[in-house]
């Protein structure tokens, strides 16, 4: 009798029409889930898209809420992507940004440097933090060679509880009834917004410059050479002498760093204090890692990534002001847009056939 | 304070909460002594825990509502287990995906249904003869919820499960070198997929029991990260099933002492122990166990291809 | 009256190919009398493992028949093989090392008891053990176990499934010569039970020592079925290594001048190899300028070992290796390969960066130096530049220098390697079975490369399992058997002979020669 085996070959070259129809309908399913859960709702899915598209980019205001948000999930990306690049696998982004909200705090309400310093000073104490935070995991994973995915997801817990303890603690500010949070920051530490939006345009700034600056990096210098060299095979890197224990330790350096300026610029240019860590770093960390990904880890792809998650967001929360559906909606399309990505990027690398096996054939 | 009556107290609370702790970490430990490594179970655990609360309040039903929580988890689960075991994508990936998925859709379809009180309930109970058990009485047999003592047979159970029949050799030989289990026959896909979904449905029992007995209540989040803490204690239990619930119960105790010691120890300390924990686990596993083997299994995280 | 022989297996006709045009098994037909020992015999890529593993239901054939007892059968896995009663010890173990020995013994066995079999099956195991003599302590992991109990380990799990016919592929590769012994009462012990036995070798004395009958393979061909007690290990080896060389390319005979000054000088060289064994063992040998010296050998004998310390990724226990008289003894990669030294491994993967494009793969030896990086910075322009010169000189196709390596063909990708190695004027280079995966054409053309950098004086050490590429290519021929050189051949103006060819085989095989031994480099 016959029985149909699923035949999985590799392939070696996609074709652009492979990939984009693939992708077309990954995306696709994702909608009709989701529309499945407006349905739940009784909203008709039409015009749950139509808000959600009107809450991303229909005025002014919303594409100014959708690059406030892109801003974090831009710089943490680049990181990430840096790192990945060197397959070194930091899944501590969400710790790392606190680390920085948290060094870029005490800068801001301790340290009593003045005006026109503070913002910088804040800004590299806000790197340092995240990057010394990356460290730990990569010092761990260089010395011992002890897996840094999970010690870098441990920390992020560790970090959350370390802003915790501060804002219930020491830092507990002065006029925290119920919700704990810190002193607002003196308003020298306030970044400064384009216009009347809210989008801090010194880190979109400096953010477009470091995707610049990355991807030049990777691609046009010795360094990023070695980089790239190590994250396709260490066994080669060591035969031509590369130190790769260096490169890991420079990845999550600067992923680390990157994620940390998101963290400052958060606490700065948003909240302008220290409060409960899940409202701080709003799963960017996370969600930084799909960006990253869905980027191919090329920070210049990133910018593009990084807006449409923040589009996502922003969308996500005009259809909760809106009609009331939960925030969570943006977790489950993030969830089934990456499920579907992941599928289909195995599906376009690899050539699916339906074959018929019959007994000779069986193995 | 009586010593005696504190630590009684402590251990009893130490079981009541760690107990979905200890289910998740059981089903992890499942998962990747078969080489399959699940970021998702935080997702699973609150799909688990909404539907199940769902479930009880339409049907009266706890018992059900528990089983078809631990359904759904299950059923999610195998959404991972298609991506990691068939189509080989990376799992790091497809866990957090999967705890994407498992947080948004309870989330999204769980507003509303906060406060929402439940009829009947899996509630604690006071068995007559064992309670009166010096020590051991106090502690597991009163005012404990009797899905305290499933689980514990449960570990029991699945320990005996890994190391004394003949499917744990197997699942021990997929985790370890597939093409050897392979070459003798066994389906390493179907151990796989079996292991996930086992991973999944035990999440799924964890969350149903916050939402159906522990709390017994319904609210966005209300998993707080445990999923990821089993991933944790995963490795701190050394991949076997009894020191996880060794570990399990040890969080309890930790989290319920840090609500006692607040006045003395910042709770956030407590709290980060369990997530450093794992930390010293692996640094303990690289530097001396490499001679005696006892880290992860040891393709765990690799697609398993055959010719490979 | 003879008793009428009962066959246990046939071979009737196999084929087997793989892509892209390797022709493994080429219509082998042979018979293995019940309750005999045969040897399989051949060099590397002979065929021998991969018509095992056709046996044993890892590969299906092409064509042709296999017969179990005078039936034909379709072996479809290896289930269907122990079914059959087939039984394979693999030379790779296929053991899991975090259980114990009697789990991965019953590993897959539905006909154990489903709770606690380790404890029930327990006596059994202790009792086979005894009986063929395989002493191992049946409650430790395998990890803590040597390489001869882990080999018991795999023979008990299959002679636990009673096996009628049991494969050996090279047992001996991993085992003291008393533990061979050891393993030979063994094998004498499954005459007695009447059970056949086929076993894979390329050690001639071994084959003389235990085989009832020997098969010969060469190039996926059958080319001898004889009778062990019938036949001379020199009959072995002439048949083993073959008469005609399959390359129609010949070296230009030139005139042997003096020898030019070392390159290479290896001295009593001692390294461990990865299983805490010795793989190698007073190493001493010389390659001087403009000489080609061959290291023959079956693959397993230490020549990947070997490669390893001389570029700088294994340490050295005991002697010295220097290069143009600097002492590189366990120095660095970097610093080895400053002195001028190129490597073309076997394994290509290693070699290459799959992800990148074939003018980035060129400069993995010089990336950070001038011309093509000032300080930090690539130049592009002259990268592409260099790129299309060396595409054009080493005919790489297709010739465009941003194509990502890994989307190229096995010899094109090989030539990039080449290119990338030889275009730095290396004054020692080590290749390592360069021609392996590449047809006759694509063979000659690497021939060629290394010919012409021979003329500009550079040093080779062509390290390789096949002999045939070593006689085309070699001035100076080494042996290298277990981890030691066992003989050396000067060659002469006439070029290598018959009986050259024939001493080589047999000194591959294991066999010491005495006229041989006395030849110092």
């Amino acid at each position: 009798m016959f029985k149909i085996k699923l035949n999985i070959e590799p392939r070696l070259l996609p074709s652009a029409g492979a990939i984009l129809s693939v992708s077309f309908f990954a995306l696709a399913i994702a909608l009709l889930a989701a529309s499945l859960i407006f349905l739940t709702y009784d909203i008709k899915p039409v015009e749950a898209y139509r808000l959600f598209f009107k809450g991303a980019f229909g005025s002014w205001y919303a594409i100014s809420e959708t690059i406030k948000r892109t801003i974090p999930l831009l710089l943490t990306g680049i990181g990430l992507a840096f790192s990945f690049k060197a397959s070194v696998w930091n899944i501590g982004a969400e710790g790392q940004i606190l680390l920085g909200a948290i060094f870029g705090s005490w800068i801001a309400l301790f340290s009593g440097i003045p005006a026109p310093f503070l913002l910088i000073a804040m800004f590299a104490f806000g790197f340092l933090g995240g990057a010394v935070w990356a460290l730990v995991a990569a010092v761990l994973r260089s010395k011992l060679a002890v897996n840094e995915i999970i010690t870098s997801l441990m920390l992020n817990y560790v970090a959350a509880n370390i802003v915790l303890y501060l804002i219930h603690g020491p830092w507990k500010g002065q006029g925290a009834r119920g919700f704990a949070y810190t002193d607002t920051f003196p308003e020298s530490a306030w970044l400064g917004t384009i216009g009347s939006t809210r989008i801090p345009y010194a880190t979109l700034i400096i953010g477009i410059i470091i995707a610049l600056i990355c991807y030049l990096l990777i691609s046009r210098t010795t360094l990023g050479y070695e980089i790239r060299v190590v994250g396709n095979s260490i066994r080669t890197a060591r035969l031509v002498g590369i130190n790769d224990f260096k490169i890991a330790l420079l990845a999550m350096f600067v992923s680390g760093g990157l994620a940390g300026l998101a963290g400052v610029g958060e606490v700065s240019g948003i909240h302008h204090l220290l409060r409960h860590p899940s409202h701080i770093s709003l799963g960017y960390g996370y969600t930084a890692i799909i960006v990253a990904w869905l980027a191919r880890n090329n920070p210049l792809a990133v910018i593009l990534t990084a807006f449409f998650f923040g589009a996502l967001v922003s969308g996500g929360d005009a259809l909760r002001v809106s009609l009331g559906i939960p925030f969570q909606l943006v977790y489950v399309l993030n969830g089934l847009i990456l499920f579907s990505l992941i599928a289909s990027e195995r599906l376009t690398s690899y050539k699916l056939s339906f074959q018929r096996k019959n007994e000779k054939e069986r193995r | 304070m009586d010593l005696e009556f504190w630590i009684v107290t402590t251990l009893n609370r130490a079981l009541a909460y760690g107990t979905p702790i200890l289910l998740a970490t059981l089903g992890e430990i499942y998962a990747e002594r078969s080489g399959v490594l699940n970021l998702g179970v935080e997702g699973m655990m609150i799909l688990g825990a909404f539907f199940a609360f769902c479930t009880t309040f339409f049907t009266a039903n706890p018992w059900l509502g528990v089983l078809i929580g631990a359904l759904v988890a299950g059923l999610a689960s195998l959404l991972h287990a298609f991506l990691s075991i068939t189509l080989r994508v990376n799992q790091i990936i497809s866990g957090l995906a999967l705890t994407m998925l498992g947080l948004g859709i309870s989330g999204t379809l769980g507003r509303g249904w906060e406060g929402k009180i439940l009829e009947s309930t899996i509630a604690s109970v006071e068995i007559d003869y064992l309670s009166k058990i010096p020590i051991l009485g106090p502690i597991l047999f009163t005012n404990q919820n009797s899905l305290v003592h499933l689980s514990i047979l449960i570990a029991f159970g699945l320990w005996f499960l890994l190391f004394k029949t003949r499917i744990g050799i197997s699942i021990r030989a997929v985790g370890e070198n597939p093409a050897a289990a392979d070459v003798m026959g066994i389906n390493v896909w179907k151990i796989r997929y079996l292991c996930v979904f086992l991973g999944g449905l035990l999440a799924g029992l964890a969350g149903s029991y916050l939402s159906v007995a522990y709390q017994p209540a319904w609210a966005s989040g209300m998993t707080a990260g445990m999923g990821w803490l089993a991933v944790a204690l995963t490795i701190f239990a050394f991949w076997n099933p009894l020191l996880g619930m060794v570990g399990a119960f040890l969080f309890g105790a930790l989290y319920h002492l840090s609500f006692r010691l607040q006045n003395w120890v910042a709770p956030e300390i407590l709290n980060s122990l369990p997530y450093l924990f794992p930390i010293v686990v692996l640094i303990i596993v690289a530097r001396f166990a490499s001679k005696k083997r006892i880290g992860a299994p040891a393709v765990l995280g690799q697609p398993y291809k055959r010719g490979e | 009256m003879q008793k009428r022989k009962e066959i246990a297996v046939a071979f009737e006709g196999v084929c087997k190919k793989f892509p892209p045009n390797i022709l493994a098994n080429d219509y082998i037909s042979f018979e293995v009398e019940k309750g005999t020992i045969l040897a399989i015999l051949g060099e590397n890529g002979a065929g021998k493992t991969t018509l095992m593993n056709i046996l044993y239901g890892l590969y299906q054939p092409d064509e042709g028949k296999i017969l179990i007892k005078g039936k034909p059968v379709q072996i479809s896995s290896p289930q269907k093989a122990i079914e059959l009663g087939i039984g394979m010890v693999h030379q790779n173990f296929k053991l899991v090392e975090t259980n114990s020995v009697i789990e991965n013994i019953i590993l897959g066995l539905s006909s154990v008891p489903f709770f606690e079999p380790v404890r029930k099956i327990q006596k059994k195991i202790e009792e086979m053990s005894k009986r063929y003599g395989l002493k191992i302590d049946l409650a430790a992991k395998i990890w803590q176990l040597s390489a001869a109990e882990q080999q018991c380990v795999e023979i008990l799990k299959a002679l636990y499934r009673q096996p009628e016919i049991i494969i050996w592929d090279e047992p001996t590769s991993v085992l003291t010569p008393k533990e061979v012994n050891d393993l030979f009462l063994v094998l004498r012990k499954m005459k007695e039970e009447d059970k056949t036995c086929l076993f894979i070798t390329h050690k001639l004395k071994e084959v003389m020592e235990i085989s009832d009958q020997v098969t010969i393979l060469r190039k996926g061909k059958v080319v001898g079925n004889l009778i062990t007690c019938q036949t001379t290990i020199e009959e072995l080896a002439q048949k083993m290594i073959g008469q005609k060389i399959s390359f129609s390319f010949s070296k230009k005979k030139e005139k042997l001048t003096e020898k030019g000054e070392i390159v290479l000088r290896m001295k009593e060289v001692d390294a461990l190899g990865d299983r805490r064994l010795m793989a190698l063992k007073n190493i001493s040998f010389e390659v001087h300028q403009g000489e080609i010296v061959g290291l023959a050998g079956v693959t397993g004998n230490g020549q990947r070992e070997l490669a390893e310390t001389i570029i700088g990724l294994r340490q050295v226990g005991k002697g010295k290796i220097s290069i143009n008289g600097v002492d590189i003894t366990n120095s660095s990669p970097r610093e080895i390969a400053q002195q001028g030294v190129a490597y073309i491994p076997e394994d290509r993967q290693f070699a290459l960066v799959s992800l990148m494009s074939i003018a980035e793969n060129f400069r993995l030896r010089d990336y950070n130096k001038l011309p093509f990086a000032k300080g930090l910075w690539f130049d592009w322009n002259i990268v592409l530049e260099h790129a299309h010169q060396m595409i054009d000189t080493y005919n790489i196709l297709p010739p465009l220098p941003q194509m990502p390596v890994r989307l190229l063909s096995g010899g094109n990708r090989q030539r990039v390697i080449l290119a990338r190695e030889f275009v730095q004027n290396p004054k020692l280079i080590i290749a390592s079975n360069p021609t392996a995966g590449l047809d006759v054409g694509g063979a000659e053309t690497i021939f060629q490369l290394f010919l012409e950098m021979q003329q500009k004086g550079a040093g080779i050490l062509l390290i390789s399992g096949d002999l045939d590429e070593i006689l085309v290519l070699a001035d100076t021929i080494l042996v290298i058997f277990r981890g030691e050189i066992i003989g050396r051949k000067k060659g002469k103006e006439e070029g290598w002979t018959e009986k050259d060819r024939t001493d080589l085989g047999l000194m591959m095989g294991g066999v010491k020669l005495e006229s041989e031994v006395k030849n110092s480099v």
